[in-house]
């Protein structure tokens, strides 16, 4: 079975009307799985007597019995969750996340965990110690990161939905390497409990599907208020699908100019192309300026990295995961299992972070940068005093080769440009696919104010029902 | 050469909620290893801490007591370092923004009335404990983990050992006042360290600190920073220098010993804690603890004095702890005399303490029956020779003491109409002492006096008693 053209309303029809057992439905997306896999490598684990819920309330629950896709950094109990890293690779955690418990309360079915950058630390799935995934559009291609996994699975019809993480695009951008849709929402609309930290104040779940409304419908079961928290608005949930199908006119649209001048041809006129259908259906578009643009690289790298390396400290191979054999004292066990546990780009990332707290670097560094988060807010803030929704490129370039970037991490770092401002600011953001440059899928950037995710799905769901994307089939998968 | 010391304190209290300060795991002590912990405490992958914001509430009980200014904002930050004991690799405490600033307690010392600074006080998490097994492998227990803490330190306002021992005394006092911590230092609920340094006498530039880390009892850190003072001084008279240094003290040598020198500080890299947003205390939420804030020892010491009229000596013995202070209250309260509860508490009830080595807490007398044994004293109902056989039993076997009077018939016998005849039939029995009595012989009267106390077997007023014999002897 393949979900490429399924969505979620489609599967709770069949399954509703007893075309199609849930327990079919799992072992078929399992097989599936198994199959398409040997292309393109989506998947950690993968559950091979994945079970639906018991008693299961289609007309109640959309998700009953539909099978979603679990990054591998999002804690699951009972099966094994190991951030795509060697220092986890046995951790079988005893809890679930807070997205899962809802998940299973929504009698979701879970298949597996999907692979990704270690820790969630990369834009290309290829940091992973479980090996590159590939992009479906092109095998050849990164599939993005860090969430290439959940991008490649969907993109490929393994799921039909799929959670990522998004710590400064790790969703967005392999939404728009992948041709589908990618929603990192308000920073503190979804609990964090259970996700594994990479950088606190910038991580958020979020959802990835082929169609906006399938995001729209998972995210109304993740969201909201949790005891295990604190960061989590207390904020009443909308019904996000009550966004869409709605028009544009009138809506205000802010379109900065650095994020336009920083794509050129096919790729800006394809962007260009998004811009003016919305401005055809009667919104109004203004060219904005988001000045801090040049510094949200460096800054966006100090902050995440210096979080990361406080939150990676606790895989001291002590109490769980990897313990390097022949230590001779602790010292020794703290070092060899962290050397030998970590790749390299996590441990690139926590000196970085390390050096950046550190007592002699820490005000030119992490509390200079602190300062430069709070000039991005403000550039923000003044935006959408005058505006409804901030739309743009999703990333600078398509997919790029497996293998290319990965020995320059600056270039590497710098395709996280266009979307980490969202996390700095902690706005809710989305990736809709806006059509093909070069034969692989562009992605189209639409961001809100902090918990209007309701306008961003107004607007990727125009995009969506305009350019329908969607009906276009991954090219990279025949054989 | 005179040479003036420095002395500083860091004390560390375990603040007396429910459950742990980020997890809700229970806080207890002596709970069998690593059965008080959830996945928080363990530091598993994805977890969160979840603030209990109980500890605000006691850490500014502290803030006010000790006149500390309470910042308007507050936050948490990590601290970084490795040690199995410290599962997440970080420690989060606050350090850029403490709970209070600048606050001082006052001391008495030789008499000399002293303002003590308080630095500041800032709220975080205990560690777990390691062990170390005989057999090469080390254990890590981690029920400690999570507990919440205050950590309050001094300035560097005390010139002696004795100055630091008044403040230890003190500070611990108005804690333990204040509910917010148990202060035993025997479990842990306090604990101290200390630095000290000396410089020659005139000279401002201070000299260079010496830690001293864990002491288990306010005597060791008396005798720590005395042995440290002369230790120190003996360095520079030889031409020596002090190292920068944690030392420790050893019980049975009453020395302290050399345990690291310090290269410089440790960076422990802190940094915002971004799992708790910062906290904004109001100023409403101040007034209303305070307002809630339990009478001060100070309060209850001008109460004790001024209004029960006892001795401030024995306010101050009372007032040693809070618990023997409550049970005072509390027996004042259920109607016993004031001053004949001071006497009770600070002689029968505390010599009992100290022979059984037990705590007010843990014995059976309760304070109401103290209360009704002083009652009955005070109306003749039983005398005090009784009232000590009555003690023995309501604080051993916790027997209510006017039940126990009654059951063993042990009213005092005060009734003339039955003691009247008794007396006259002593006299009438013993002319002699009658001759002697009359001869100016005061010590015939108690010869009688023991005649009647023998009849009645020790039941009689020895008061009314007195009073009949004396009469009865007038008219012969």
């Amino acid at each position: 079975m393949n979900y490429l053209n399924e969505n979620i309303d489609s599967l709770n029809k069949k399954l509703q009307d007893g075309e199609i057992t849930a327990e079919d439905l799992a072992k078929a997306t399992v097989k599936n799985i198994k199959e398409t896999d040997k292309k393109i490598n989506a998947w950690i684990t993968v559950d091979e007597d994945a079970k639906p819920a018991e008693d299961l309330d289609f007309a109640k629950n959309k998700l009953a019995g539909i099978p979603i896709a679990i990054k591998d950094n999002i804690i699951t109990n009972g099966m094994k969750t190991t951030a795509a890293s060697h220092i986890l690779y046995n951790y079988m955690p005893v809890y679930d996340a807070t997205v899962i418990s809802k998940l299973k309360k929504a009698q979701a079915t879970f298949v597996g965990k999907t692979n990704m950058d270690e820790f969630a630390m990369g834009s290309s799935t290829e940091h992973s110690y479980y090996g590159a995934t590939h992009n479906p559009w092109n095998l050849d291609k990164v599939p993005g990161g860090s969430s290439g996994g959940s991008a490649a699975a969907v993109a490929s019809g393994e799921v039909v939905a799929a959670l990522g993480s998004d710590t400064g695009g790790s969703i967005r951008q392999p939404a728009a390497f992948n041709g589908i849709f990618g929603i990192k929402p308000t920073y503190g609309r979804v609990s964090r409990w259970g996700l594994i930290a990479f950088g606190s104040s910038l991580d958020q779940i979020g959802v990835m599907s082929k169609r906006v409304k399938d995001s729209a419908e998972v995210l109304n079961v993740i969201a909201g208020p949790d005891e295990h928290d604190a960061t989590v608005s207390e904020k009443e949930v909308p019904d996000f699908t009550s966004f869409l199908g709605q028009d544009v006119k009138g809506l205000r649209v802010a379109v900065p100019k650095e994020y336009m001048d920083a794509v050129d041809g096919e790729m800006h006129d394809v962007i260009q192309k998004q811009i003016d259908v919305l401005k055809d259906a009667g919104a109004i578009i203004n060219e904005v300026s988001l000045p801090h643009t040049k510094y949200v690289v460096p800054t966006y790298y100090i902050v995440a990295s210096s979080e990361a390396s406080s939150n990676l400290q606790r895989y001291d191979g002590i109490r769980y995961g990897y313990r390097a054999k022949d230590t001779k004292n602790l010292l020794d066990v703290y070092v060899k299992s962290r050397s030998e546990g970590f790749g390299e780009e996590v441990k690139r990332r926590i000196m970085l972070g390390s050096f950046a707290l550190s007592a002699g670097a820490y005000d030119e560094f992490f509390k200079k940068a602190a300062q430069v988060r709070t000039l991005i807010c403000r550039d923000f803030e003044k935006i959408f005093e005058e505006n409804d929704v901030i739309v743009g490129p999703t990333t600078t370039e398509p997919a790029f080769g497996i293998g290319e970037e990965v020995s320059d991490p600056i270039k590497m770092y710098n395709n996280d440009l266009l979307t980490i401002s969202a996390n700095l600011a902690g706005i809710p953001a989305a990736s809709v696919p806006a059509g093909l440059v070069d034969g692989m899928p562009a992605g189209f950037q639409i961001m809100a104010k902090r918990f209007d995710e309701g306008n961003v799905f107004k607007v990727a769901d125009f995009i969506e029902r305009n350019n329908k994307f969607y009906e276009k089939t991954p090219t990279g998968m025949e054989d | 050469m005179n040479f003036k010391s420095t002395i500083g304190l860091e004390v560390h209290f375990e603040l007396k909620t429910k459950s742990k300060i980020f997890s809700p795991s229970p806080v207890s002590y002596g709970a069998e290893a690593n059965t008080e912990t959830n996945v928080i405490d363990w530091a598993m992958p994805g977890v969160l801490p979840r603030l209990n914001k109980d500890v605000y509430r006691l850490g500014i009980m502290v803030a006010l007591a000790t006149h500390s200014h309470i910042l308007p904002v507050t936050h948490f930050d990590r601290k970084n370092y490795f040690y199995p004991d410290n599962p997440k690799a970080y420690q989060i405490t606050q350090f850029f923004q403490p709970l209070a600033r600048d606050g001082y307690i006052e001391v008495e010392v030789r008499g000399k009335k002293k303002r003590i600074g308080i630095h500041e006080m800032h709220i975080e998490e205990d560690a777990g404990k390691n062990t170390h097994g005989a057999n090469g492998y080390s254990y890590v227990d981690l029920n400690r983990q999570g507990v919440p803490l205050l950590e309050v330190v001094s300035e560097p306002d005390m010139e002696d050992p004795e100055e630091a021992y008044a403040y230890l005394t003190k500070l611990r006092q108005i804690v333990q006042f204040t509910g917010a911590s148990d202060v035993k230092m025997e479990e842990g609920s306090m604990r101290v360290d200390t630095n000290i340094s000396i410089r020659p006498a005139g000279q401002e530039k201070l000299g260079t600190k010496v830690e001293m880390k864990n002491l288990n009892s306010f005597d060791h850190v008396r005798r720590s920073l005395a042995y440290e003072e002369k230790r120190q001084q003996q360095v520079l008279l030889s031409g020596g220098r002090v190292q920068l240094s944690t030392r420790r003290f050893d019980e049975a040598t009453g020395k302290t010993v050399l345990e690291r020198v310090k290269e410089g500080d440790a960076d422990y890299r802190y940094f915002p804690e971004p799992d708790i947003a910062p906290y904004h205390i109001k100023q409403s939420w101040i007034d209303e603890i305070a307002e809630s804030l339990p009478e001060s020892p100070f309060e209850r010491r001008k109460r004790y004095v001024e209004e029960y009229g006892i001795k401030e000596y024995d306010a101050d013995v009372i007032l040693q702890t809070k618990e023997s202070s409550d049970f005072y209250d509390a027996a004042v309260a259920a109607g016993a005399d004031p001053t004949l509860a001071a006497n009770w508490l600070n002689t029968q009830v505390n010599g009992y303490l100290n022979e059984n080595q037990v705590g007010i807490a843990d014995i059976k007398l309760t304070p109401e029956h103290l209360a009704e044994m002083i009652k009955m004293i005070k109306d003749g109902t039983i005398s005090s020779k009784i009232a000590k056989k009555v003690f023995k039993e309501s604080i051993e076997n916790g027997t209510d003491p006017k039940k126990y009077v009654e059951d063993k018939g042990m009213v005092q016998l005060s009734d003339v109409s039955v003691l009247g005849p008794m007396v006259t039939k002593v006299v009438d029995d013993n002319p002699q002492s009658v001759e002697d009595f009359k001869n100016g012989k005061d010590r015939a009267i108690g010869f009688l006096v023991g005649q009647i106390m023998k009849q009645t077997r020790g039941k009689a007023n020895p008061k009314v008693v007195n009073q009949l014999l004396n009469k009865e002897l007038q008219s012969r």
